[in-house]
């Protein structure tokens, strides 16, 4: 039996096993299979939704269409991609929120314009904490403070932050997944790194 | 050309909006070589990058717990009443 990787990105060669296992009816495998993804996708769902109860049921029904689904499942896009499409189009239909008509939610800048001069050049320069954020001593507070600051995210920027650096997928698959352009990707993408850069950065300065 | 800035050159401000794209790859060759010039002369920017690749990193940190036992009995349900459904 294949160890269970428990931490980082699934990789795709584990899932393309597995999927070969459920689909020869091993309950094992399906087991396997929504461990591995549980927790990306109960925190993708939980940003359509307005309850972790209603993101729950999202993710369990998400799990009876796949297995309704599996043999149709063709690899053309990976299980994840294919698996994480499915749960954003019952979240979708769950419907308690509806994010599809915000385009790119807010549009401040990365950094506050007062920190720079008129000619745009740095007057309030960044200072320089990034070691001490690597320190054990701050971890719980750092963390602490990106849970906060992504829950306080307009929804889509949450999401691509969450797909694309906690879950570890590549910008072609959340554009699959969330059926966004590339370049709304990218700027969804900027707009949530920075707002979370700034809540690191008032933290590390309180610190 | 003059397009941004004075001598073809981008001012921190501009920077700071272009890191996402710089780090996906998505500047075009002409706009990563000025962005990378800025970077040669500006600490500030060099940090501010720095900064955002340790971003990156630390939200990468975050890991949600596993499925509880309890979990994993809801889900093995869910797979019974599919293969009795599908039988």
């Amino acid at each position: 039996m294949p160890r269970r990787k428990r931490r980082g990105p699934s990789s795709v060669d584990e899932d393309s096993e597995l999927v070969a296992r459920l689909r020869a009816g091993e309950e094992q495998a399906f087991i396997l299979l929504v461990s591995r993804h549980h927790a990306a996708m109960l925190r993708l769902a939980n940003s359509f939704v307005s309850s972790t109860a209603v993101a729950e049921e999202v993710v369990q029904d998400t799990w009876v269409g796949v297995l309704r689904g599996i043999d149709g499942f063709a690899g053309r896009s990976s299980f994840r991609t294919w698996l994480l499409r499915i749960l954003v189009n019952r979240a979708r239909s769950t419907g308690v929120h509806e994010h599809r008509s915000v385009a790119v939610g807010d549009a401040g800048p990365a950094v506050d314009r007062a920190r720079f001069d008129a000619s745009g050049a740095w007057m309030s320069p960044p200072q320089h904490w990034i070691e001490d954020s690597d320190d054990r001593m701050h971890a719980e507070a750092l963390a602490g403070n990106i849970h906060r600051t992504l829950a306080e995210l307009p929804a889509r920027q949450r999401e691509v932050v969450m797909l694309r650096d906690v879950d570890g997928l590549s910008s072609h698959e959340v554009c699959e997944v969330l059926e966004i352009s590339d370049a709304n990707q990218r700027v969804l993408l900027h707009r949530g790194r920075s707002h979370l850069r700034q809540a690191l950065e008032a933290e590390m300065e309180r610190a | 050309m003059k397009v941004l800035g004075r001598r073809d050159e981008l001012a921190c401000q501009q920077v700071v909006e272009l890191v996402t794209d710089y780090l996906e790859g998505a500047l075009s060759r002409s706009q990563q070589r000025r962005f990378e010039s800025h970077l040669q002369g500006c600490e500030h920017c060099t940090e501010y990058l720095a900064q955002m690749r340790a971003t990156i990193r630390l939200t990468g940190r975050l890991r949600a717990e596993d499925l509880s036992p309890q979990m994993q009995e809801e889900f093995k349900d869910i797979y019974r009443r599919w293969r009795s459904e599908a039988s």
